[in-house]
């Protein structure tokens, strides 16, 4: 059992919305007060925003937009610097029958392969720039989240001295559904102080919800609301290794989230949707959705991503399809 | 561009074999109508479609006519499981021409193809299955062994939902027994038409369906006639008015959905963006013009600005234009009259000191169109608080207290529909059982079903369409 009077480490957000004496119990009311979600009408929403039909100019704009807000993604075992430098070389020169296609937001790897990435990416590296490439590390003991605060946080800041711009973190979801509020927000605050750098700049800290665990849309959106209050930069959805991964009703929740948030506080939080997502058609209806959710300024990498692997190929195709009027196949792209 | 800009994506027309004129349908025969022609017309692009034949009083009773004979001759001594072929033949027909229909409402009521194709012909080939269904199995409605069908049936039918109205009328009628004189809207006669050709197509016997174009003449002969047995209406609760007189006296049996003025209530506790979405469905469908819409939103007061904030901000969202293009969510108003309608009561209920607004959003220069708007600070005295205004405005009112939202959500003439919004279901079970509205709907809205039954309280009208009632309403008890 937790103290419920017990402080809650001071997150400047949650500060600010829930009061200086942050507690467990302040926290749990805010989050249980939160508008619940109907199931049914969340679903029957996504599917409507599913039936839009982008055709023509507004499809090619939104091919592109989906290939600038990928983080293509390797995160296995048998993850070789061989591999690591195949994704990042793919990450480069998406589609070389076609210079003008833009690259991806970022590559999304295990902690210990940041150095690879790095070595891969050489001057692509963007090292905070806007105009490279964003490595990005999953960290805090990814996927499972099973190990204590210590070896979490050592994995954190591994990575981050590792050169990772951006932190995938996992909440402790046993935690979480425990009632235990408290403690994966102390462990979200705590991770984004290990994301601070010695210059004093922090990595965008991206804060996985693992929603196919969580199973209920209310638990999403408090979990969403919790990981914010926190300090996340981004709400992502899954780690791809649970099914289900990311679907439209979560991301519409999510948006949902995010876009309340600025409605009350003027902050614009990213949300990712991650594992699952592997046709253009798919992600086209994502981008839809942003759009009539959050509006036109979400449409944007800073805002918005999609955690992926083979995403990426689809949409090469789909984008050929386009130029070329015909349909090519899948050895007309590259593998990474 | 901006990517909300989406690029248009039309629908194409191409897959319409339209005729230039058409002619009644009676005893299986395309016959020329006695009255003056008249043209239906686009309502998004004021195009006239084809031109229509107008039913006179020899055309209506040759109609009848035919309608008996087939009655007494094929329809009425075939067994239900026969019948039911033919019911599961048109059904199947209708989801194989669902393209077709869809484009072809489109086009003749100005609704967004999205409805059409996703809403309106689904639910034209659920109703005709449902009823087929039914066919063989009449033993079972309650009304106790055999029940027998009326006879001919008459049966009136608005532009709002033409081929739907056409389904919910024709499907039970003919899963009875009863043979069918069906006469469309004078504004959305056209897939009436395509439905005839769909009859052929399924080889329906010649008689047990007849369709009669016409305006309100054509109507009123219908129900007079002497040779109906049962009268079945939905329209407006004036008309409805009329038909009830008219047939009084007389055995013929009647079935009538007429207006609305559905409360949509919504609680502190609701799911708040569900609920938006079922506010923007409950009035925007269909550009309001539905007889169950929510048109009156009542909110309680404690979240009224958070509501209406939100709501505000999702109809900014709203694409309005070609409906035929599949971006579309609102479509035109269906004909000049009714725009006049509209405007003239959203333009009083300013005038009674509502406040109205509407997101920017340009309207086609051709066409009849009227924006997405909303009303705030109506009172329950307002005139667009009582009257139905069969378009896309919303109505808001505020209330403290379950008690309040009950007694304003009952204080209309009429009572069709109901929503309810909360997420404790003992409220939502409670405030249900007090509304005297024939549809309520809890968490969702404007959703329909073929097994469920559909109508009205006080000026909303009596019978029900749908599920076991439905199917009563058109049988009565075995001798």
């Amino acid at each position: 059992m937790t103290t419920p009077s017990a402080a809650l480490a001071p997150a400047e957000r949650a500060v600010q919305l829930l009061g200086s004496d942050l507690s467990e119990v302040a926290l749990r009311q805010h989050l249980e007060g939160l508008p619940t979600v109907d199931a049914v009408g969340l679903e029957a929403r996504a599917a409507g925003l599913g039936t839009r039909s982008i055709k023509t100019t507004s499809k090619q704009a939104a091919l592109d937009l989906v290939i600038r807000m990928i983080d293509l993604t390797t995160l296995q075992g048998a993850d070789t610097r061989g591999k690591v430098h195949s994704l990042v070389a793919k990450a480069l020169v998406p589609d070389a029958s076609d210079p003008s296609t833009p690259r991806p937001a970022a590559v999304c790897v295990y902690g210990d392969m940041v150095g690879n990435a790095r070595e891969a990416l050489g001057s692509a590296w963007s090292a905070g720039r806007d105009d490279g490439i964003n490595i990005a590390a999953v960290a805090t003991a990814f996927p499972a989240g099973r190990a204590s605060l210590p070896v979490k946080l050592q994995d954190t800041r591994d990575a981050v001295a590792a050169g990772a711009d951006e932190i995938d973190m996992v909440i402790d979801r046993g935690a979480f559904l425990e009632g235990n509020y408290g403690k994966v927000f102390d462990e979200i605050v705590l991770t984004k102080e290990a994301c601070r750098r010695d210059d004093g700049s922090y990595a965008h800290l991206k804060v996985i919800l693992e929603t196919g665990e969580l199973v209920t849309y209310d638990n999403v959106r408090r979990a969403s609301w919790l990981s914010i209050l926190a300090g996340g930069d981004f709400i992502k959805t899954s780690t791809g290794k649970v099914q289900p991964a990311a679907t439209l009703p979560v991301t519409l929740l999510m948006l949902q989230v995010v876009r309340d948030w600025e409605r009350l506080t003027g902050e614009r939080i990213g949300v990712k949707p991650a594992g699952g997502i592997s046709t253009a058609k798919d992600a086209i209806k994502y981008l839809v959705t942003v759009a009539e959710t959050c509006g036109e300024a979400w449409l944007d990498p800073h805002l918005f991503r999609f955690g992926a692997s083979s995403l990426l190929n689809d949409v090469l195709q789909q984008r050929q399809k386009l130029t070329t009027g015909r349909y090519s196949g899948p050895d007309y792209v590259t593998i990474d | 561009m901006a990517f909300l800009d989406y690029a248009p994506a039309p629908e194409s027309t191409s897959i319409l074999q339209l005729r230039d004129e058409y002619r009644l349908w009676i005893g299986g025969e395309w016959v020329a109508g006695g009255g003056t022609p008249f043209a239906s017309i686009s309502p998004s692009t004021e195009q006239q479609i084809a031109m229509f034949a107008t039913a006179d009083e020899g055309d209506v009773d040759a109609a009848v006519t035919a309608a008996r004979t087939a009655f007494r001759t094929v329809w009425g001594p075939m067994s239900g499981r026969d019948r039911g072929k033919y019911l599961f033949r048109i059904a199947r027909i209708l989801q194989e021409r669902a393209r077709e229909l869809a484009v072809a409402e489109s086009l003749d009521n100005g609704k967004p193809i999205k409805e059409t194709r996703d809403a309106d012909v689904p639910l034209v080939a659920q109703w005709f299955f449902h009823c087929a269904g039914w066919a063989d199995k009449l033993d079972y409605v309650g009304l106790g062994a055999a029940p027998q069908p009326h006879g001919v049936a008459a049966q009136i039918i608005p532009w709002n939902f033409p081929l739907l109205m056409l389904a919910w009328k024709v499907a039970p009628a003919l899963a009875a027994g009863n043979t069918v004189v069906l006469k469309p809207a004078e504004t959305t006669p056209l897939t009436a038409m395509l439905f005839a050709e769909i009859c052929e197509q399924a080889g329906l016997p010649a008689g047990v369906v007849n369709l009669l174009t016409g305006a309100g003449d054509t109507g009123a002969a219908l129900v007079r006639h002497p040779d109906v047995d049962k009268v079945a209406f939905t329209g407006s609760t004036a008309v409805g008015r009329e038909i009830a007189k008219a047939i009084a006296g007389t055995d013929k049996k009647l079935t009538l959905e007429l207006g609305g003025k559905g409360a949509n209530i919504v609680f502190d506790d609701a799911p708040l963006d569900q609920a938006i979405e079922g506010i923007v469905n409950g009035i925007f469908f269909n550009q309001g013009q539905v007889c169950c819409a929510g048109s009156r939103l009542l909110v309680q007061e404690n979240v009224h600005d958070a509501v209406l904030e939100r709501l505000k901000e999702r109809m900014a969202t709203l694409r309005l234009g070609d409906p035929l293009d599949k971006n579309t969510d609102v479509g035109a108003i269906n004909s000049s009259e009714q725009l006049e309608r509209i405007t003239r009561l959203v333009d009083q209920g300013e005038a009674e000191g509502g406040e109205r607004w509407a997101p920017a959003c340009e309207l086609p220069a051709q066409g009849y169109w009227f924006p997405p708007t909303v009303v705030t600070g109506v009172e329950a005295s307002s005139t667009i608080a009582r009257e139905e205004i069969f378009g896309p405005v919303l109505s808001v009112l505020t209330f403290r207290t379950p008690d309040e939202a009950i007694a304003k959500a009952n204080n209309t003439p009429y009572g069709l529909s109901a929503g309810i919004w909360s997420d404790k279901g003992a409220r939502v079970l409670a405030v249900a059982d007090k509304l005297r509205a024939g549809v309520v709907w809890t968490n969702t809205f404007n959703k329909f079903d073929p097994t469920s039954p559909f109508g009205g309280y006080k000026e909303s009208g009596y019978g029900r369409e749908g599920g076991v009632q439905g199917m009563q309403a058109y049988l009565k008890a075995g001798k």
